[in-house]
């Protein structure tokens, strides 16, 4: 403060000057963070918005049936979407299929018998396998896990599961590593790391007390597991596999090195086949006018599927975050 | 007690351990797997023409990524650049101000969403929204692309960090007359900052990676370029491009670039935990 100007009134003045300075300041800091976090949902909007604009004439032309019509020549410009939707789905289900025990697995091992010291080192080496970028899963699924998968993986599966009845024609036809099955299993070593820490994280909400007083009553670990922590993260659980779900259906590169690209349906799961993401992929660049508008359409479609089992997961993942307050 | 009961308990017990342990093996055998598999094939191509040659033509004997790494760290870095303090912003309005109004839940659902949405249909976007009108594939459009990758990230770990802030300290900030964007910036911010970088460094190691919206908007240049307003060659694209590739040495290269890439991802990763734990257990 100024000694030589005791005059209250300039000070006064002088003190309201600030008061309405900072709060000018304040409301202007307050309207930008809200515009910047608002960008985020007008991201979302302008997603939707030119994906439907620019899919407009491939959605006129076909209407709905875009969604189960299974052609897509290009010479012809006779598109629809059921192959590349045929391939998405089935891939991501086989990599369900095969993340969703194996992450349970780890996340069990983590949370129950895995000693303290060992708990960090080992969790951080699984978030770093979902940090491996997915070009990475690409090139490792096409030059060294196919060629093992061809000489050894597939024979022995045809060999076996080939020869039993009702699924046997799903492992015939050609082995040469690449196809939808391969694309699966790749897809599944990228969503393990995700699924299992969710799993993970929600398996430590678990009261302590409800823990150990199964523990009391002479519980094995894996039937505090199976009886007690399981039940009570439900919700939790399926969310963190939708999550995975969600990461495999969209996933473009890991799948697109592997899963060979042809835009047809077969009955064996060794045959080549495309997935939505793999589709835009590779065909854009080629693209024009119309095909650039169906594979639009295709990107809406994936994103509109996402979306759904996205927003799921989340409901499902905050209603046990939720429980976890009311009832510890 | 009943022996056979009992006994069939152990055993389920065991298996269930057994195979849970396997799994966590299977897990870690595939990360040393793929290290082990980039390192044999990625050392070879790690040589000083790497750095400093352009990307080979078709058929061409040697060559380098050096025109892809400068394209690759400038497209980074410029969406690093562009998203953090959007994420940053987003995140302090999440935490100090929307808390628990609808349009900050809205804002929090789509966040969470944004985070696993397929980025090749953030690409896809881009191109409708820039490459198409301005007729023009650019790196402009490739920062903007992995920008709306960044922000969800940076904006989630600001908010987390923020709210983790003891109110305490605000309170006290508060008490001396300061006004709010003063509190946050020069307290809540400040306490949180271990955090907030952290959110940062692994954003940049989950956009360095991205491949697929990079495909529809900066594309791929066999040039040296540093002009953003033109196509740009980038790291991902190149290796996409080259390990397709029928040639030896553009295989070789892409391998190079795949160790360089993963390397630099984990290495991102690793920092922004051990950054995190030394600073937030200094408390």
């Amino acid at each position: 403060m100024n000694p030589s100007s005791s005059d209250s009134g300039l000070l006064d003045q002088k003190r309201l000057d600030v008061v309405r300075r900072q709060r000018l300041q304040d409301f202007l800091f307050h309207k930008v963070t809200l515009s910047f976090s608002l960008i985020v949902l007008a991201a979302l909007a302008g997603i939707l918005i030119s994906l439907i604009i620019t899919a407009w004439p491939a959605f006129k032309k076909f209407g709905l049936e875009f969604i189960w019509r299974v052609e897509w020549d290009i010479v012809n410009e006779e598109f629809g979407a059921a192959i590349a939707i045929f391939g998405t789905v089935v891939s991501s289900g086989i990599a369900l299929l095969i993340a969703v025990p194996l992450s349970f697995g780890i996340a069990l091992f983590l949370t129950e018998t895995c000693p303290v010291w060992l708990r960090r080192p080992l969790g951080t080496a699984v978030e770093l396998l979902a940090a491996v970028p997915s070009i990475i899963y690409g090139m490792f699924g096409l030059f060294i896990f196919a060629p093992l998968f061809a000489e050894y993986g597939q024979p022995a599966m045809q060999s076996t599961l080939g020869q039993m009845p009702l699924i046997g024609p799903l492992f015939g036809g050609a082995m040469n590593g690449i196809g939808i099955l391969a694309a699966g299993l790749i897809l599944a070593f990228m969503i393990l790391p995700f699924i299992a820490a969710v799993m993970r994280d929600v398996f430590e909400i678990v009261p302590p007390i409800l823990r150990e007083s199964a523990y009391g009553v002479g519980c094995t670990t894996w039937e505090v597991v199976r009886y007690v922590v399981l039940p009570y993260t439900q919700q939790g659980v399926i969310g963190g596999i939708m999550l995975g779900l969600g990461r495999a259906l969209g996933e473009t590169m890991a799948v697109t090195f592997v899963i060979g690209n042809s835009q047809r349906i077969s009955s064996s799961l060794f045959a080549p086949g495309s997935s939505i993401a793999s589709t835009l992929a590779n065909e854009f660049g080629e693209a024009d006018d119309f095909h650039l508008s169906t594979l639009f359409a295709l990107g809406f479609l994936l994103f509109v599927i996402t979306f759904v089992v996205l927003a799921f997961a989340k409901i499902l993942i905050i209603r046990t975050e939720r429980a976890k307050g009311t009832k510890t | 007690m009943n022996e056979k009961l009992y006994r069939r308990r152990v055993r389920t017990n065991w298996i269930g351990l057994t195979l849970s342990m396997a799994a966590m093996a299977i897990g870690l055998f595939v990360l040393l797997w793929i290290l082990f598999v980039l390192f044999k094939n990625g050392l070879s191509a790690l040589d000083w023409n790497m750095f400093t040659k352009s990307t080979p033509a078709p058929g061409s004997e040697g060559g380098g990524l050096a025109n892809a790494i400068v394209g690759s760290l400038m497209i980074v870095g410029l969406a690093t650049f562009l998203s953090t303090p959007i994420g940053i912003l987003a995140g302090v309005y999440l935490a100090e101000y929307g808390d628990r109004s609808k349009i900050a839940q809205v804002t929090r659902f789509v966040t969470d969403i944004m985070l696993s949405a397929p980025s090749i249909v953030l690409g896809l976007f881009v191109y409708a929204l820039i490459v198409a009108q301005t007729k023009q594939f650019s790196g402009w459009a490739g920062t903007v692309a992995l920008s709306l990758i960044a922000v969800p990230v940076v904006l989630r770990t600001t908010e987390n960090m923020l709210r983790l802030v003891p109110g305490s300290l605000r309170e006290a900030a508060f008490a001396l007359g300061a006004p709010q964007w003063k509190v946050t910036i020069m307290v809540t911010l400040r306490a949180a900052r271990s955090g907030v970088v952290t959110g940062v460094l692994l954003a940049v190691a989950r956009i360095s990676g991205e491949t697929a919206p990079l495909l529809f908007t900066a594309l791929n240049n066999q040039f040296f370029s540093t002009d953003m307003g033109k196509p740009m060659a980038n790291l991902p694209v190149v290796i996409f491009q080259f390990a397709m590739s029928p040639y030896d040495n553009w295989v070789r290269l892409a391998w190079g670039g795949a160790l360089l890439i993963t390397l630099a991802v984990l290495l991102l990763n690793i920092v922004a935990r051990v950054y995190f734990r030394d600073k937030s257990s200094q408390r």
